[in-house]
């Protein structure tokens, strides 16, 4: 039961991460195709301002789901980390280019070194998703069970490649819908037609990946296609793409105020939807939820955990974001710092 | 159990040692990082009190100036410890595994803690502009509680692995009957929880002041700077003496819990009262000491405060359980240099207190200042040596008598993971290169902006003047404060 309740929250903060990250990733996706300096100024300009106050907060979600996996079910922690060594590796390095590169292209005041921050930054907003994707689909695959050895099979699959490109689309789509929002909200108005058309872009190209995934994963991730296309994960499926096509009408009609709660739903349903197709198995279909599980007593107090976080956390996230999107979280400038030119400054 | 344990001890996996490296090469460059995450938000509120009771121009520019500073690092600090959280699944899948359940709890406390602080500081760090000054500070105020919260749950699964306990183990080995509130509050953890906060907090007031110790080696001797050092510099002599007490026990409990890492750290080779101590020296192969300073008795006496004190040796345990030579000799060092350097951290937070007491002002000797100056980077060095005592002095232990470090190791290639730690290396140097360039740059920026407002009498640019937000005219009162204080205020007076 108990360890029923922890693999929804762990199914709950995935589903954040994959919005609140996803996000994060999504503008880096943008950044990486906005074009030269010159054409990209505009959009870089967002996504730097629209990005700075929350990307931090947005991350620490995937520091919650590697605690949640190693005290809540250590022996599946134990199995992914050693089937799927090289994607997580690689997602990790892109972790740490991808927030070196933004930390460090805002205080830069030369073309050169912003192009040098930015790119890094941009690059690793791509493969970092598809990584982390790509885990997701070896394990939704089946091909992870304990012991299996590290090898490339186990992520690069028709299912695991196919998720890494579900998750860079994913997370395009809600960056270009967030980064719309902020262009309206920071007076951008030529910003706000340009991530409308790529947010439409990018849930197309969404639907695109998920009608090629449904006949090929019909066999290659036999359990999870099964509970995808009936009961409940049939369901969420449905929600998700409900909200997903709202989402495109709601950015048609320039309704901007609710497309980003819509493109969440999306995001965040279909998460859910592979929870419940995947259930009762944490490793589809060697180990289940009850054989995973870590101690009782220790599943009990991950729990009480979870609750503190959710009554601390929730106001203090509710907090941030309300702050952000009334913009009143703005960077610090030059001239509060009282910081001088120097002599190469270009920007 | 025993017979597969003698017989992994001896067929050490070729991954073992490149694991073992790149875990301490990432986390060797975290914890550079840890003390400012965990007391610069401290050391900033106390400035940025200062400047909105006082109405201090020159407080509230250093509290901005360092608060841009965090934003960097704290991004920089957040990336390398999301590296360190993969790590564990990525090189110690075996020790996850098994124990992740049993002490992952702390982990856990970790993350919400640090979730709270992700959302504070970025709430303190862009509220500069829009929010009301004293709403923006108060906001802020739970930050250093966040950050105190984060290290507690670190430190828990750390004194867990150094003393575990709050489990039993079945026939075959697996922990069952887990005490959570045990394993969360093991033997060391208090003694290592203080240590740990009151060095992050000592070293973050060295390091931020002797930034300003340099200035004024410099020659630039105005309010500015000496606000700069004087702030963070109490901070921390205040905590120095602190510290020596707090070290002590630690070793102590170190003693009474952990006996044969302190035979390491003591190099102390068979079980003995009487015992002398060394002061460095190298533990030979057969027992021997070679080098050093001896000074007889004082061993036993730290460890027990009588010279018939019993301390246990190395070899009290056979030679498959205990830290090898080589890496019994790196923990005395590392021991030692930690405690050499806090002797005289004490030395210089006594000289200021003196002279604080008897002038009520900062002491005027340049070789005060050259040793403030190098505080900072001496705290950093001994951060180092008492992360480098508590692991490798737990050697071959990953959880200490239940589980090596060998069990716990990845099955991947060893050539694999040689080759990972050389692009982690390349990007760790990349990334930490760039971001003490860019905080160099920032202070460049900074210095020549304030350097050009001393030249001149009247403001550079109208706009510069806001405390808070876009206000228009400067704050007569912010200007009186600024002219109205000590002579060295020229310059910085100067930009108001």
């Amino acid at each position: 039961m108990m360890a029923d309740t922890i693999a929804w929250v762990l199914i709950v903060v995935i589903a954040a991460y994959a919005c609140g990250g996803g996000t994060d990733y999504g503008a880096g996706f943008w950044d990486l195709l906005a074009g030269g300096a010159d054409r990209g100024k505009r959009p870089r300009w967002l996504i730097d301002r629209a990005m700075a106050p929350v990307w931090e907060v947005n991350n620490v979600w995937l520091i919650f789901v590697l605690i949640l996996m190693w005290t809540g079910f250590p022996t599946m922690f134990q199995a992914v980390f050693t089937a799927l060594w090289l994607p997580l590796l690689l997602a990790a390095v892109g972790t740490v280019l991808r927030g070196a590169g933004f930390a460090l292209r805002k205080p830069s005041r030369r073309i050169a070194r912003r192009r040098i921050f930015g790119a890094v930054f941009a690059i690793a907003s791509l493969l970092t998703p598809y990584f982390l994707g790509s885990v997701l689909g070896g394990v939704a695959s089946g091909r992870v069970a304990v012991g299996t050895p590290a090898s490339a099979h186990v992520w690069s699959n028709p299912t695991s490649i196919l998720a890494g490109l579900l998750a860079i689309a994913a997370t395009a789509f809600l960056g270009a819908v967030f980064l719309s929002t902020d262009a309206r909200r920071f007076g951008a108005e030529d910003l706000v037609d340009y991530f409308r058309l790529r947010a439409v872009l990018a849930f197309g190209a969404v639907v695109v990946l998920a009608v090629i995934a449904l006949p090929v994963t019909h066999h290659d991730a036999r359990y999870v296609w099964h509970g995808l296309t009936r009961g409940l994960g049939l369901l969420f499926v449905v929600l998700a793409a409900f909200f997903g096509v709202a989402t495109v009408l709601l950015l048609m009609v320039r309704a901007h105020r609710w497309t980003r709660y819509t493109s969440v739903a999306t995001v965040a349903l279909a998460v859910v939807a592979w929870g419940f197709a995947q259930r009762p198995y944490l490793l589809p279909t060697t180990l289940t939820v009850a054989q995973g599980a870590g101690a009782p007593h220790a599943l009990r107090w991950l729990g009480l955990v979870a609750l503190i976080a959710v009554v601390l956390v929730g106001p203090a996230l509710a907090l941030v974001y309300r702050l952000d999107t009334k913009g009143r979280l703005q960077e610090l400038t030059d001239t509060d710092t009282h910081a001088a030119g120097l002599p190469g400054d270009n920007l | 159990m025993l017979s597969t344990a003698v017989h992994l001890a001896n067929s050490t996996p070729s991954q073992l040692l490149p694991s073992r490296e790149m875990m301490a090469f990432t986390l060797a460059s975290h914890i550079l990082l840890v003390p400012f995450g965990v007391a610069l938000p401290f050391i900033t509120l106390v400035m940025h009190y200062r400047a909105l009771r006082r109405n201090d121009p020159v407080a509230l520019k250093l509290a901005r100036r360092w608060s841009a500073v965090m934003a960097v690092q704290f991004a920089i600090g957040v990336v390398t410890g999301t590296v360190l959280s993969f790590e564990f699944g990525l090189l110690w899948p075996g020790m996850m595994g098994r124990w992740g359940d049993v002490f992952g709890l702390g982990f856990g406390v970790e993350a919400w803690a640090f979730f709270l602080e992700a959302v504070m500081i970025a709430v303190y760090l862009y509220g500069w502009r829009r929010l009301k000054p004293w709403t923006h500070f108060w906001l802020a105020v739970p930050l250093p509680l966040a950050a105190v919260m984060g290290a507690f749950g670190i430190i828990a699964a750390n004194a867990w692995m150094n003393t575990p306990r709050g489990f039993t183990l079945d026939a075959q080995g697996v922990p069952v009957d887990v005490d959570v509130r045990k394993a969360v509050f093991t033997p060391m953890f208090g003694p290592e929880y203080w240590h740990f906060v009151v060095a992050m907090f000592m070293t973050a007031g060295y390091v931020v002041a002797g930034v300003y110790a340099v200035g004024w080696l410099r020659g630039r001797r105005d309010r500015y700077h000496k606000l700069g050092f004087t702030v963070p510099f109490t901070i921390a002599a205040i905590l120095t003496p602190v510290q020596f007490f707090l070290g002590d026990n630690a070793a102590r409990a170190v003693f009474h819990k952990q006996p044969v890492k302190f035979a390491a750290m003591e190099i102390v080779w068979k079980t003995d009262t009487h015992v002398p101590e060394y002061v460095f020296g190298r533990l030979n192969a057969d027992g021997t000491i070679a080098g050093g300073i001896k000074i007889p008795q004082l061993d036993s006496i730290l460890a027990g405060f009588r010279p018939d004190t019993k301390v246990t040796g190395l070899t009290s345990v056979p030679a498959a359980d205990r830290p090898t030579p080589t890496e019994a000799t790196i923990v005395h060092f590392a021991f030692d240099i930690m405690a050499t350097i806090g002797s005289v951290l004490i030395l210089l937070a006594l000289w200021y207190a003196w002279i604080w007491w008897r002038h009520r002002d900062l002491p005027l000797n340049r070789l005060f200042f050259r040793v403030a100056a190098i505080a900072g980077a001496a705290c950093l060095v001994t951060v180092e040596c008492g992360w480098v005592t508590t692991e490798v002095g737990r050697q071959p232990w990953i959880v200490y008598n239940n589980m090596r470090v060998s069990e716990a190791v990845t099955h991947t290639q060893a050539a694999g993971i040689w080759a990972t730690l050389g692009v982690v290396i390349a990007v760790y140097v990349a990334v930490f290169g760039s971001f003490l360039a860019v905080v160099l740059k920032m202070r460049t920026r900074w210095r020549i902006a304030d350097e050009a407002a001393a030249g001149t009498l009247a403001p550079v640019d109208p706009e510069v003047d806001t405390p808070y937000g876009p206000r228009g005219a400067p704050d007569p009162a912010a200007v009186g404060a600024a002219t109205g204080s000590r002579s060295e205020s020229g310059p910085s007076g100067g930009a108001r």
